[in-house]
């Protein structure tokens, strides 16, 4: 292996959109056969620069070569043309199709007949190679979000690519499918193939790339630095360009009295199966309550059922007040927030101003809702309050929602949570997909909300977050609660025990 | 010289640039109707002169224009509401149908002696009574859909003909006039009041027939926009429109405001049916309609729901049925129609992407 010329060398690029530098003379190099991270917050320019590798956007200046050559793209077939694919953060799949007629989709072979049992064996073959394991016969919508990235990888490798650009490809997955995505990846590194890993998880990078470039507003503040001894924290402040605390300081204080129970509840999913098999939880004034479980355990089920999105049977009292199978008013009226899972699908509409969003919860309470119509000037400011006092980046409150960025729109969503001043917050995943900075503000929002008193249920994935925020976790598996242990004599291989199903020995 | 285009998403729309897509493609739909108009061998010129005479010239046609705009305002304004929660009521030609037969209600039971009742007491009756038959026609398919997730958009068109051949069974039968398919003529008490009533004061106003279902139209407008941009109800439609699954999470009742916005468009649609019978043909009779229900769907669509912007178009519309009586073959009409809809439609590219034309040798010296 020639190891002098690089895979991939671009200098000097810059990129410039409607009042934005995206990229200000950016560097980077992809060496052959090594997985290169590329970190940076939202925004910082990762993606504009990996799009213009892909032939999606061109440069304004600067150079790319591609094995030593110089290219110039001009569409993303030009970039295939040269081995070079990107796999996106969303996938372009065709769900009724199976897995081998959407990796020949826009092939020139087969021409006519599909002859697929052929192809299926090819791809059989390719599967083998890399590991990438999926049933060439299955339809996209059978898989499980994993696999069908498999398949988009798969993709790719089928037209020959020898760098791989993959877009946050962890962003999506479950804890266990990013093991084995990790896996593949190193993998396909040692067959020879170039990875360019756009990721804003910091133990990711360090755990799975062998080198990192770091962008920070369009410039490069580490170039191909080798990941051997660097920490998180450097990581960190490379990306951020200032200290990150990692664990949040959290202050003593008593618990309250009960805000929150829960007395076996059960609820079914929205395929109509079990999903909560007798939850009984008990949140207390002041508490932060977390929630660890491998996704789809039934997380979801337990923050709709609380607060009214979804049927169940039992009881759920908030202040001693019953609220189970009421509609959603009531959870709001009895003082419940709701931090929901999908910010954009559920927490907000997208094509409403902030302001509209910012009272989508109020906006029948004085003084903005007034009698039949609502008092737009006050909405306004309240909408004008909550982007100062929470630092919302807009150019205004009349902004749509939509135009946000991932980290704006929750930091709206929790600004509107937090202002009516609520008993109970129910957190579910409030810092799934935001880079460092974002999660940070997060995360002492909702210790301040506690240090006012407020109960608070916190759904998430990450072990981390759950032991540095919450007062106790409970472990759920299955639909059912496997252990409740306090957070700060926590045993992480425990609690990673209850994950897994078995149950805490002598639990309450 | 080589050109280029670029092709850039707009961060920012500015505020002048929908009315000025909208009137451009307006004219230039009239600029192509008018090169297909030259090859089937007409004049546009000397045409489009004509037809602004026919449709604008004076207060009579203008009167004839707006009257026939009449029925539009209030069901585009009725089609506005509905479609702004994404309810696809395309029902509004069998809910302005049922409107006309609740109106009639009142004349042919009769609900009041009408000898004896004051006019705008049986005006005001009609009014309510072709709003609550509208509203039935809107409620239905709102409770099917609300209740039973049943698709609006076949019920209610489905419903039109349920209404059509209703009214049908009454003017062929029960209330046929000497076995024309239409009834008697109403008691003038049941008229809308005409300009034309009052000639006798203003002699301007002799043979105008514009009558006072333009201003039932203008107020709806008013009320509509009222809902749209200070009201908690229009909040509420806005946001499930936009986002149901946000709606209910902010804790809004879905199948209520279906119910209630079919309801309230089926009404207004009503309320056309209902001037349109007591206002222009003052009878009950076959075909009041030459798919001012469909034709309102368009009229919404193109002032994009925006209920002021709804009064122009429909002008504009009814100035194209009126010019469609004056011009042959009578189908260019609507071929303008349908031209008008397409540019309109296409012009959202421009809201939606900023387009530089750019010399290639310009692009290099950039680069």
């Amino acid at each position: 292996m020639s190891s002098t010329v690089p895979a991939v060398e671009m200098k000097d690029i810059v990129i410039r959109f409607p009042g934005v530098l995206a990229n200000d003379h950016v560097n980077l190099t992809l060496r052959k056969g090594e997985i290169h991270a590329l970190l940076g917050e939202n925004g910082a320019g990762k993606s504009t620069l990996m799009n213009a590798l892909a032939g999606l956007y061109k440069p304004v200046s600067g150079t790319t070569e591609v094995n030593g050559e110089l290219v110039d793209f001009n569409s993303p077939k030009d970039a295939i043309a040269k081995g070079i694919g990107m796999v996106h953060q969303h996938f372009k799949l065709v769900p009724t199709h199976t897995v081998t007629e959407n990796i020949l989709l826009g092939m020139d072979e087969p021409r006519f007949f599909m002859r697929l049992k052929k192809y299926n064996k090819k791809i059989l073959e390719l599967e083998e190679l890399y590991g990438l394991y999926v049933d060439p016969e299955a339809k996209i919508w059978q898989l499980p979000v994993g696999a069908q990235q498999r398949v988009e990888i798969l993709k790719i490798l089928y037209r020959g690519a020898e760098i791989l650009i993959m877009d946050e490809p962890t962003a999506v997955l479950a804890p266990q499918e990013i093991d084995d995505l990790m896996a593949t990846m190193r993998s396909m590194a040692e067959q020879g193939k170039s990875i360019i890993f756009i990721s804003h998880k910091l133990h990711e990078v360090t755990a799975v790339a062998d080198r990192v470039t770091v962008l920070r507003k369009g410039k490069v503040t580490a170039q191909g630095q080798s990941t051997k001894g660097l920490t998180k924290r450097n990581l960190a402040q490379l990306m951020v360009g200032r200290d990150v605390v990692f664990s949040v300081k959290k202050e003593d204080r008593e618990a309250g009295p009960v805000v929150l129970t829960m007395k076996d509840v059960h609820a079914k999913n929205n395929k109509g199966l079990p999903a909560l098999r007798g939850v009984s939880l008990r949140i207390h004034k002041g508490e932060i309550l977390g929630i660890a479980g491998v996704g789809g355990n039934g997380q979801s089920e337990l923050a709709e059922v609380i607060t009214g999105l979804r049927e169940c049977e039992g009881l759920i009292e908030i202040n001693g007040e019953e609220i189970s199978n009421q509609p959603p008013i009531i959870a709001i009226e009895c003082g419940v927030s709701h931090i929901p899972e999908d910010r954009t699908a559920v927490g907000s509409a997208p094509s409403l101003s902030i302001t509209e969003n910012a009272i989508m919860k109020g906006y029948c309470q004085d003084p903005i809702g007034n009698g039949w119509s609502i008092n737009f000037a006050k909405a306004g400011e309240h909408a004008r309050n909550l982007k100062e006092k929470y630092n919302i980046l807009a150019p205004n409150v009349k902004t749509p929602a939509g135009k946000l960025s991932g980290g704006n729109l929750q930091k709206l969503i929790l600004a509107r949570e937090i202002s009516s001043a609520p008993r109970l917050i129910v957190a579910m995943q409030p810092t799934r997909g935001l880079d460092v900075g974002a999660i940070e503000a997060v995360q002492s929002l909702l210790l301040e909300q506690r240090q006012l008193g407020t109960a608070i249920l916190l759904i998430s994935e990450e072990l981390d977050e759950l032991l540095s925020l919450s007062d106790r976790i409970s472990v759920i598996s299955d639909g059912k609660i496997m252990g409740t242990v306090l957070a700060e004599d926590a045993d992480i291989d425990e609690i990673g025990m209850m994950m897994t199903g078995s149950s805490r020995e002598g639990s309450n | 010289m080589a050109m280029r285009l670029k092709v850039e998403k707009r961060v920012d729309v500015p505020k002048w640039l929908p009315l000025a897509t909208s009137v451009g493609s307006v004219v230039l739909a009239f600029i192509l109707g008018g090169i297909i108009f030259k090859i089937v061998g007409g004049e546009p010129i000397k045409a489009a002169k004509y037809l602004f005479q026919a449709v604008f010239g004076s207060w009579a046609v203008f009167s004839d224009t707006m009257v026939k705009a009449t029925p539009l305002i209030l069901i585009g304004v009725a089609c506005a509401i509905a479609f702004k929660m994404r309810l696809w009521n395309i029902g509004a030609e069998g809910q302005f149908y049922a409107g006309a037969f609740g109106a009639s209600l009142v004349v042919l039971i009769p609900i009041v002696p009408l000898e004896s009742t004051p006019k705008f007491i049986v005006i005001g009756l009609m009014m309510l009574f072709g709003m609550i038959a509208g509203a039935i026609w809107g409620f239905i398919p709102g409770y099917l859909r609300a209740k039973y997730k049943v698709n609006e958009i076949i019920t209610t068109l489905m419903l039109n003909y349920i209404i059509i051949n209703w009214n049908n069974f009454w003017i062929f039968d029960k209330w046929s006039d000497r076995g024309f398919q239409m009834t008697a003529s109403f008691d003038r008490v049941a008229w809308l009041p005409r300009l034309a009533d009052y000639a006798k004061e203003f002699k301007a106003f002799s043979g105008v027939t514009l009558h006072l279902g333009v201003l039932f139209g203008i107020i709806a407008a008013i009320i509509v926009w009222w809902i749209f941009k200070y009201s908690r109800w229009g909040y509420e439609i806005k946001l499930i429109g936009d986002n149901p699954d946000a709606a209910h999470y902010a804790g809004i009742s879905i199948s209520k405001n279906i119910i209630l916005v079919m309801a309230f468009s089926g009404a207004l649609a009503g309320l056309a049916g209902m001037s349109e019978i007591s206002g222009v043909v003052h009878r009950l009779q076959e075909s009041i309609s030459p798919g001012y229900g469909f034709t309102g769907i368009i009229v919404a669509w193109l002032a994009k729901l925006n209920p002021f912007a709804i009064i122009p178009v429909s002008v504009l519309f009814a100035g194209l049925i009126v010019a469609g009586r004056e011009l042959q073959p009578a189908g260019l009409s609507f071929l303008l129609q349908g031209i008008i809809l397409f540019m309109l439609i296409s012009s959202d590219v421009f809201l939606r992407y900023k387009i530089h034309i750019l010399r290639t040798d310009e692009e290099k010296e950039t680069t």
